[in-house]
């Protein structure tokens, strides 16, 4: 823990080690995020970063023949505690696939799905609502006139930024994404971005990518992974300036991933 | 000689040709057969009339209506229980001895002769709980019947749903129960209506399971009698009440009528024409379902 902390550390994990069965895919990693901060965890494919991100809303849980040890804190709250509520956690901790996944009803049914689950019916809330996720998620004027289509029929990019509204209108405390833009094209990625830099002051952002100028673009923080290691991790400028390690260079300058 | 690779995979090909063909003009001779001898006696006398026991000119009226209800009630007591069974199966059956006992239970009850559930419905349900000749045990037998297939292709609808919509639902929050019930059971409805659909057909068909179950005597009924309870009203379900195919059967078979032929023949082109309006609209009442439900148009599978 660093002494010029301003930002509180939101999540904290410890020495997590995962199994796919017999087989080990995280080695003992260490990892803390900060409030208001954009983190990204780059590394090469099946290095075991998308393992790791889904332990933090334990999306793992599906998985069967999974053993997650170490120690996971959200606001200093065990979340792999004995009476840990999922469903509640994954109020907290949203997460956004690589590929966008609507539900298949209109765009403003995806927006309250998560609302009117949690008893809010009042039809002014969840108008308020719906327009203020949309606003920020960037897609509200393209979707304004059209709410009452299927999510489906958009563009891709579209969609993704529809899901960004689906969780922004859950208010949780974490998102989490999975290479959100890596089934997009270079547009719609960019306004991914832009509305991820949008949003940051009030949520806590984990990204998961293998775009590294993304990483550079929005990130403040970005932890290099490799083999199921944490190798490094720091401020985004200084890592790609002057990385401590001989591995995240290289894999910096492109000379495996 | 010596037969080079192009000369064998023309030779497959022309076998796999003439095989198709095969099956194909089996279906066609079948179907224009039955068209052809048939359509002629069409008429909407011989729709709207009833059927005739000794004279000839007798209709279909009674048989096409019986047919008609016996399929509503069949769906109405067979797809709450296939929905449940098919849900349990495709999302909550843990992968051991049960479930595949349970499967295997389902494969078998799929293969059973239906004259078998014909005779075991006479048994227990007209026998054992008095329920006499009737609609309803006609119902029941049918359901024994149309069960594994609908519990089949709920289970199968289901399964197709896309993993990312159970990820997207579990991510926002939303317990498993939740999830099954407001995302991945709308996006199964089109598979499941295509599967009610097409098992309609079968039921719609089905003779033997029904002969010793709904009985082989169609009452005369009367069509503005709306209470069920009532002996003569054709809701009545536990009237007794010979279907379409049930007709088909006895005309073949013990028909004293002088048209005998011909009203079997024009009864044999409705069923036909009613089968094929099934399969048919179950394609287009999918699709249609996958479009309301999500804008855009169903994708290929495969």
């Amino acid at each position: 823990m660093t002494t010029k902390t301003e930002a509180k550390e939101i999540i904290k994990t410890e020495n997590v080690n995962l199994y796919y069965g017999e087989r080990k895919a995280l080695h003992g990693i260490n990892l803390n995020f900060r409030e208001n901060e954009i983190t990204a965890l780059i590394g090469p494919s099946g290095c075991g970063k998308s393992t790791y991100l889904r332990c933090l809303n334990r999306m793992n849980d599906l998985i069967p023949n999974i053993t997650i040890t170490g120690s996971f804190t959200l606001n200093g709250h065990n979340i792999y505690g004995p009476k840990e509520d999922t469903v509640q956690l994954r109020k907290e901790v949203g997460m956004v696939f690589q590929q966008p996944n609507p539900f298949p009803f209109s765009v403003y049914d995806n927006v309250t799905f998560g609302l009117k689950l949690a008893g809010i019916k009042d039809k002014k809330t969840l108008d308020e609502r719906v327009e203020e996720s949309l606003k920020q998620a960037a897609i509200w004027n393209e979707v304004k006139d059209k709410l009452h289509k299927s999510a489906l029929s958009f563009s891709g990019g579209q969609q993704q930024r529809i899901c960004i509204a689906r969780l922004l209108a859950i208010q949780p405390d974490v998102i989490l994404l999975d290479e959100p833009t890596s089934a997009l094209d270079p547009i719609s990625s960019q306004m991914i971005e832009d509305t991820l830099l949008n949003i940051k002051d009030k949520y806590t952002i984990i990204i998961v990518t293998h775009n590294m100028s993304q990483a550079s673009r929005i990130s403040d923080k970005t932890a290099f992974m490799l083999n199921g290691h944490l190798m490094e991790v720091g401020d985004t400028k200084k890592m790609f300036l002057t990385p401590d390690k001989q591995e995240t260079s290289d894999y910096l300058n492109g000379k495996f991933g | 000689m010596k037969i080079n690779a192009k000369k064998i995979n023309k030779l497959a090909i022309g076998t796999i040709w003439a095989l198709v063909s095969v099956v194909v003009l089996i279906l066609i001779f079948l179907l224009g057969y039955i068209l052809v001898t048939g359509l002629s006696d069409i008429s909407w006398k011989f729709l709207t009339s009833t059927s005739s026991s000794i004279s000839a000119g007798g209709g279909i009226r009674d048989q096409l209506f019986n047919s008609v209800y016996l399929l509503v009630l069949t769906i109405i007591i067979s797809l709450p229980i296939s929905l449940g069974a098919g849900i349990y199966l495709a999302e909550y059956a843990k992968d051991n001895w049960i479930t595949t006992l349970i499967k295997t239970a389902i494969e078998v009850l799929s293969s059973l002769p239906s004259i078998v559930v014909g005779l075991f419905g006479y048994l227990i349900l007209v026998i054992k709980f008095q329920l006499d000749y009737s609609i309803l045990s006609g119902a029941i037998a049918l359901t024994i019947f149309n069960l594994p297939l609908l519990t089949r292709s709920v289970e199968d609808s289901i399964e197709e749903v896309p993993k990312l919509q159970r990820e997207a639902g579990l991510s926002l929050g939303l317990s498993k129960s939740k999830t099954i019930v407001g995302v991945v059971l709308p996006l199964a409805i089109p598979g499941i209506i295509t599967g009610v659909i097409l098992s309609s057909g079968r039921i719609f068909g089905e003779a033997a399971a029904l002969i010793y179950t709904a009985g082989q005597s169609a009452p005369i009924v009367s069509y503005t009698d709306w209470n069920p309870f009532s002996p003569s009203s054709f809701l009545n379900p536990m009237r007794p009440a010979e279907t379409l195919a049930v007709h088909i059967w006895k005309l073949n078979t013990e028909g004293i009528v002088p048209d005998a032929h011909i009203v079997s023949s024009g009864a044999s082109a409705v069923l036909i024409i009613v089968i094929l309006i099934f399969n048919l609209s179950s394609r287009f009442f999918g699709n249609w379902a996958y479009r309301k439900m999500t804008g855009t148009t169903r994708k290929k599978r495969g």
